[in-house]
């Protein structure tokens, strides 16, 4: 009777097995795909719910990325990402070209609603989601977004040649698209809220060695000129106070990322900029079963390797994770069986 | 299944000023990642919303003239028209969805 009763068990928990997924990564930058290749590998048989558009990532919208490990000559954003998606995929990772609009995080059967509302099960969610552009602030910066204002140099940089450009932004973004800008554009002026860079030594050093590109320090942006088209860019001096404005047809905004974290708001505990939180030097966040990666948890690295370094860290806490709650129902199992009991 | 129309300068007339339903034009570039993550879903809607809206892609490379006639300075942007004219225009690459409620609002207008 006890071997059959076992086997009746297993096979009663065994439909509702194939349905759920192990692993379920929301997210395909290189946090989401790397958590993909080990998990992947470790047999778990992960969807990537990659996004429709924002598919493989902030550096799809890059171009040449000199400090990932492994390329000396350099490889190309959108090129990396295709790379790191093949990998995954060669392991058995899935990858959904669809966008997550909904997740039920708590309990032992967790659910992620895609696109037009299909809705997948899983036993661990490894959250990716990465971040978004962040936005000065001001009211004419959405008017004229399209019209001068842009996230975006590598799509847009080839519509300002021979024009005037202003780069918002003192970090590697603004270096980067300031340095890309000068294919095109006649002059570039990089506007810093601080009398220094952020920006990596090799970065800035190319910038400010660039005969095209100025730099307009401790100036903050107030407002944008132009009526069907950007025109201007009015700077306050933060030290003088004196006001300026500066001609431009384009204005590249450069000034950091925002996590996407708005899908998780409420039930995975954020910081105050709304980073998702982790448990000390692991992926774990406050709801078990649920892991996180990659720019939406660091606001201090935010570099293509560290959140790939992340994303493998996910995968292996969902791994050991999952492992350690197949031991528990084992551990049941083997428990009713001696006991002879049903649950 | 619908192929997307390709207008260029010697075309956009005929493609799209002249269309008898609306137009969307998608304009883009080959080096624009966005653009590139639009275009599959495009092409889907291009088959959904056959004899009702027409999509037709204009490469601003190639054709520069006609992205700066019509204020095209980010990719890709969407512009809407009707009947010759400028009804809508969109900027930044947008979830299915979310382009399905434009579609609907221009046809709808």
């Amino acid at each position: 009777m006890l071997p059959n009763q076992h086997s009746h068990h297993i096979e009663q928990r065994a439909h509702p097995v194939s349905e759920i997924r192990n692993v379920i990564i929301v997210g395909s930058g290189p946090a989401g795909y790397t958590a993909a290749i080990y998990a992947a590998r470790a047999g778990l048989n992960p969807l990537v719910v990659a996004g429709s558009i924002t598919a493989g990532g902030a550096l799809m919208n890059t171009t040449e990325v000199e400090n990932f490990p492994g390329f000396v000559e350099g490889v190309q954003g959108p090129e990396l990402m295709q790379t790191l998606q093949a990998q995954a995929e060669k392991f058995g990772a899935e990858v959904l070209l669809d966008d997550a609009t909904a997740l039920q995080l708590e309990g032992d059967v967790k659910t992620v609603t895609v696109g037009m509302g299909t809705v997948y099960q899983t036993r661990a969610v490894i959250l990716a989601m990465g971040s978004a552009y962040k936005e000065i602030g001001l009211d004419d910066e959405k008017r004229l977004s399209g019209k001068g204002v842009s996230w975006c140099a590598t799509c847009d940089g080839f519509f300002f040649r021979n024009q005037d450009v202003v780069v918002i932004g003192g970090g590697d973004s603004a270096m980067e698209e300031a340095t890309f800008l000068t294919r095109f554009a006649n002059t570039v002026t990089i506007v810093h809220r601080r009398d220094e860079l952020r920006a990596s030594k090799v970065m800035a050093d190319r910038a400010k060695a660039d005969p095209k590109i100025k730099f307009v320090w401790n100036a903050e942006v107030i407002g944008l000129e132009g009526d069907i088209k950007l025109e201007g860019v009015t700077v306050r001096d933060r030290v003088t106070g004196l006001e300026s404005t500066l001609r431009a047809t384009g204005m590249f905004v450069a000034i950091g990322h925002d996590p996407r974290s708005e899908l998780v708001k409420g039930i995975i505990d954020t910081d105050a900029e709304g980073y998702v939180q982790v448990q000390d030097r692991t992926t774990y966040t406050n709801v078990p079963g649920v892991f996180a990666c990659g720019d939406l948890v660091d606001n201090r690295y935010r570099q293509a390797i560290t959140a790939a370094g992340s994303g493998c860290a996910a995968a292996l806490d969902a791994q050991r994770w999952l492992e350690d709650l197949e031991d528990v129902e084992h551990g049941l199992d083997e428990k009713q069986l001696l006991t002879g009991g049903a649950r | 299944m619908t192929e997307v129309v390709h207008a260029t300068t010697d075309t956009f007339a005929a493609e799209v000023l002249q269309s008898d339903v609306p137009v969307v034009v998608d304009f883009w570039a080959t080096w624009c990642g966005p653009c590139r993550a639009v275009a599959p879903i495009l092409d889907e809607l291009s088959g959904d919303y056959v004899g009702r809206l027409k999509v037709v892609k204009v490469d601003t490379d190639a054709n520069p003239d006609l992205a700066m006639a019509y204020n095209v300075l980010s990719i890709p942007t969407l512009t809407f028209f009707r009947d010759g004219a400028v009804v809508k225009s969109i900027v930044g690459a947008k979830p299915k969805s979310a382009l399905i409620e434009h579609f609907d609002e221009v046809l709808g207008a």
